[in-house]
């Protein structure tokens, strides 16, 4: 088939950032599925929630004081994180490798603290289906926490070698600074499911 | 060539100023998957991956069909000893986790991994390499339910492994543990693939291809992609459930200690009734894309056919619990669910009427592809009225476990997914292959198929309806159905031998089919702008589209953009709802990494159903793999 030219896309950008990149729409696509993941557990504990007349099932509430650190920490992570977001966009490597040193920090410090979280859940996994899904719940969120910290300390260790002078880095630097926004939003009613609900049952 | 024999000073080549044969030449030696072993393992072409999960899921495809002919076989009589109980259980539960999770979703996927790339005129898939890993982590998955059924360990508990069936007190040993895993093996790849299919449909378009241009196949594809991604986290869900009760003692579906055995069919249907739109929806694409073509003109009602397919797709989600009427649900949810499922027929049936009245204002010519689709009508309009039947709670609790059961969703899944599909196959086999399907085997194909499924599955209904239960291995001489089961079993191998015939075509064709050029059915969309096979950059220059038929509205020439490099793989990206060229973006190098990512998941996911320390101890070795993956290698893709 003959062919003709019809428009040159010599000009165009060599990456963009946002909603302009794929990997952000990738990203995008993974939250809705993680994100649907986090609804079905937590409509499976309000089910069980629902059909069980005496929840929590007789057992302790939760000692709030380790998840409402970790709720603070995620919260206060949000102000660096979109700082970080903005010196991505301007492809500032100095600033960029700091934002990210502090959001590898912003990201181990829950972890430490998401330690003292299960003992204080009051409950094991295997006593009865309210623990397990408190267990459940929890396990969810550490698994992206755990995913994302990595994510972010290898982009870390990344953007301080020769190989993060790209625009693509930045834009990886972006998505992430996305990712954790989702890691933190999908916290908040966790944490009311975990803690909360049990008191007000 | 190779890339030694390639200029000094090469970096930033356009392909602005290049002659048709330099041009081939750079794409080629840019673009080509490497020879040898290494270069197998590492390819990210997806193309290449595509003929990998194409020719991987035939094969469950034969190794599903071979366990239902051998159920069949036990059938054929009353209280025939061929097979016991024990292996029964096996067989049924194996036949249709391979059908579903091994054939038809990752088939329907295979096609558009295929097919989505060169319909909206781009070089590759979205991130390449996450599709490589898909196809790693779904043979692992595959291999790993069919040496478990082998090995005698096999699930046996049916495709939907209800507890307390499934649970840690009725199901001792690893079965219903290779069950929960081989879901995970495959959900994880399908998902995977989802999220790079509607990234490449998203922001991969050709130039000019606006939604409103978009190809239907293209459409189906990207709902499917959306149903993928909403409903498989649910059966994730349940199966991570259902692993963590069986391995750790969790008490999530015990109802003893506060759980609930109904959550499990609540969370495994919610996945489950959008499971069959998956298998649905990309064949109604196929239908679309080739009665175009066999019609010779544009769909009738574009506009129409789009608003099903998202209709259907968004109500998909709304239906599950029609499956679960036995259960004793209040009857205000009951209702709704009836309505619901009576509802989806709407968006259905306007489909059916788009392509009937798109083949009544054309100029049909009759070919094998076509004589698949007008199967298919017959078929699946029968499939869907005993649906409706069935949405009516009365007489699904009549039917409820029987063979009625057994022909309506063969009916529906044959009919609405392997029908169409085997006319793609036909239709599309000349762009994989450059050559013709012969269609004197593919009539013949057709017609056993055709009768062949009526035979075997058309007698269910009767079966049923006479009170015949599902996954009985055998059954009493008295009650007389004997006879009708030997007519099913004939019918079975009837439709068994018509696949012989269409494997034998394949291969015949492949070496002795006509040649077939670029576009032999005369064909409008973009994957027909390109040589059959497609070189491994898919087109020397990327299409600009004007029209939705975009080679039935240039037959003269093809406007086309200039402007790309030519020695780093890069691809344009668009605007999501207009199709303007935004960026130019490289697309991945080939890499071994996501093979030894697949070999590190997969090793975790088996080694779990042992010990919940494996997620532990697997967890460095994935790390590693994904560091590897992702860590820039100084290629020009990484720039």
């Amino acid at each position: 088939m003959r062919q003709r030219q019809a428009i040159d896309l010599s000009d165009l950008p060599t990456y963009g950032m946002g909603s302009r990149s794929p990997t952000w729409w990738g990203t995008l696509g993974f939250m809705a599925l993680e994100g649907t993941g986090f609804v079905l557990a937590a409509g499976a504990y309000l089910y069980l929630a629902y059909i069980n007349p005496a929840f929590p099932l007789s057992a302790p509430v939760p000692n709030h004081w380790p998840g409402t650190i970790v709720t603070l920490l995620l919260l206060a992570s949000a102000v660096p994180n979109h700082m970080l977001r903005r010196w991505a966009n301007d492809c500032d490597m100095p600033k960029v490798r700091i934002g990210l040193v502090v959001m590898s920090i912003f990201g181990i410090l829950p972890l430490i603290v998401r330690w003292f979280e299960f003992p204080a859940l009051n409950i094991w996994w295997d006593s009865n289906a309210y623990g397990s899904m408190l267990w459940v719940l929890l396990g969810l969120h550490t698994t992206h926490l755990i995913t994302d910290v990595g994510d972010t300390i290898v982009l870390t260790a990344l953007m301080f070698t020769r190989h993060g002078y790209s625009g693509r880095r930045f834009g990886d630097v972006d998505d992430n600074v996305f990712y954790w926004d989702f890691v933190v939003i999908t916290w908040l009613p966790i944490y009311f499911l975990i803690y909360w609900l049990p008191r007000f049952s | 060539m190779s890339a030694a024999d390639l200029p000094a000073k090469s970096k930033g080549i356009r392909d602005t100023s290049l002659d048709d044969a330099s041009l081939h030449r750079w794409l080629t030696s840019t673009w080509e998957t490497k020879r040898g072993i290494i270069g197998a393992l590492s390819a990210v072409d997806h193309k290449v991956i595509a003929r990998r999960y194409l020719i991987t899921a035939f094969v469950f495809l034969c190794l599903g069909g071979l366990n239902a002919v051998t159920m069949r076989l036990q059938l054929s009589g009353p209280e025939r000893g061929l097979i016991g109980p024990d292996l029964y259980n096996q067989l049924f539960a194996v036949h249709g986790m391979t059908m579903m999770f091994l054939f038809a979703v990752p088939i329907v996927q295979a096609t558009g991994i295929y097919l989505v790339p060169l319909m909206v005129g781009t070089r590759n898939i979205a991130f390449p390499r996450l599709n490589a890993f898909s196809y790693w982590i779904y043979l692992s998955g595959g291999l790993f339910l069919w040496v478990s059924f082998l090995l005698d360990m096999g699930p046996d508990i049916g495709w939907f492994a209800y507890v307390p069936l499934s649970g840690p007190e009725f199901s001792p040993g690893k079965r219903a543990d290779v069950w929960a895993q081989t879901i995970t093996y495959t959900e994880v790849s399908s998902l995977a693939v989802a999220v790079a299919t509607i990234v490449t449909i998203f922001k991969q378009r050709a130039p000019g291809m606006s939604l409103n241009r978009m190809p239907l196949y293209v459409w189906a594809m990207l709902v499917t992609s959306f149903v993928v991604v909403f409903a498989m986290p649910a059966v994730m869900i349940a199966s991570t459930f259902l692993i963590l009760d069986r391995l750790v003692g969790t008490q999530i579906f015990n109802p003893a200690e506060g759980g609930d055995a109904l959550l499990f069919q609540h969370l495994f249907w919610f996945f489950g009734h959008p499971e069959v739109y998956i298998i649905f929806l990309p064949a109604t694409g196929m239908v679309s894309a080739i009665i175009v073509t066999f019609a010779r003109r544009p769909a009738f009602g574009y506009l129409a056919l789009v608003l099903s397919v998202i209709a259907v797709g968004i109500l998909s989600f709304g239906l599950w619990v029609h499956h679960m009427f036995a259960t004793g649900i209040a009857k205000v949810g009951a209702s709704f669910f009836t309505a619901s499922s009576m509802l989806i027929a709407i968006p259905n049936g306007l489909q059916i009427f788009c392509w009937v009245a798109t083949l009544w204002g054309g100029r049909p010519k009759i070919g094998t592809p076509l004589l698949f689709v007008l199967g298919f009508f017959f078929i699946f309009v029968a499939g869907g009225l005993t649906g409706v039947m069935l949405a009516s709670v009365p007489l699904d609790l009549q039917v409820h476990d029987t063979y009625f059961v057994v022909a309506h969703f063969h009916y529906v899944l044959i009919g609405g997914s392997v029908f169409p599909l085997m006319g793609a196959a036909y239709y599309w086999y000349p762009k994989l292959t450059g050559r013709m399907m012969s269609e004197r085997m593919g009539r013949w194909h057709f017609w056993l198929a055709f009768i062949g499924f009526n035979a075997a599955f058309f007698p269910m209904h009767i079966l049923g309806l006479w009170g015949m239960p599902r996954r009985v291995y055998t059954y009493p001489v008295d009650l007389g159905w004997g006879n009708i089961n030997l007519f099913i079993t004939g019918g079975a191998l009837v439709l068994f031998f018509s696949f012989v015939l269409f494997t034998i075509n394949l291969v015949w064709s492949a070496r002795r089919g006509e040649p077939a050029g670029d576009n032999p059915w005369d064909a409008g969309t973009l994957e027909w702008a390109t040589s059959s096979p497609p070189p491994s950059y898919n087109f020397a220059r990327i299409p600009v589209v004007t029209h939705l038929e975009p080679l039935w509205a240039a037959r003269a020439e093809l406007p086309v953009a200039a402007g790309l490099r030519v020695d780093a793989r890069e691809l344009v990206i668009s605007t999501v709802a207009e199709g303007h060229p935004d960026i130019r973006e490289k697309s991945a190098a080939p890499s071994i990494w996501p093979l030894f990512a697949a070999i590190a998941v997969g090793a975790t996911f088996l080694w779990s159903i042992f010990t919940p320390w494996a997620v532990v101890w697997g967890a460095p070795p994935i790390a590693i793999a994904l560091i590897g993956w992702f860590w820039p290698k100084g290629e020009p893709e990484d720039e």
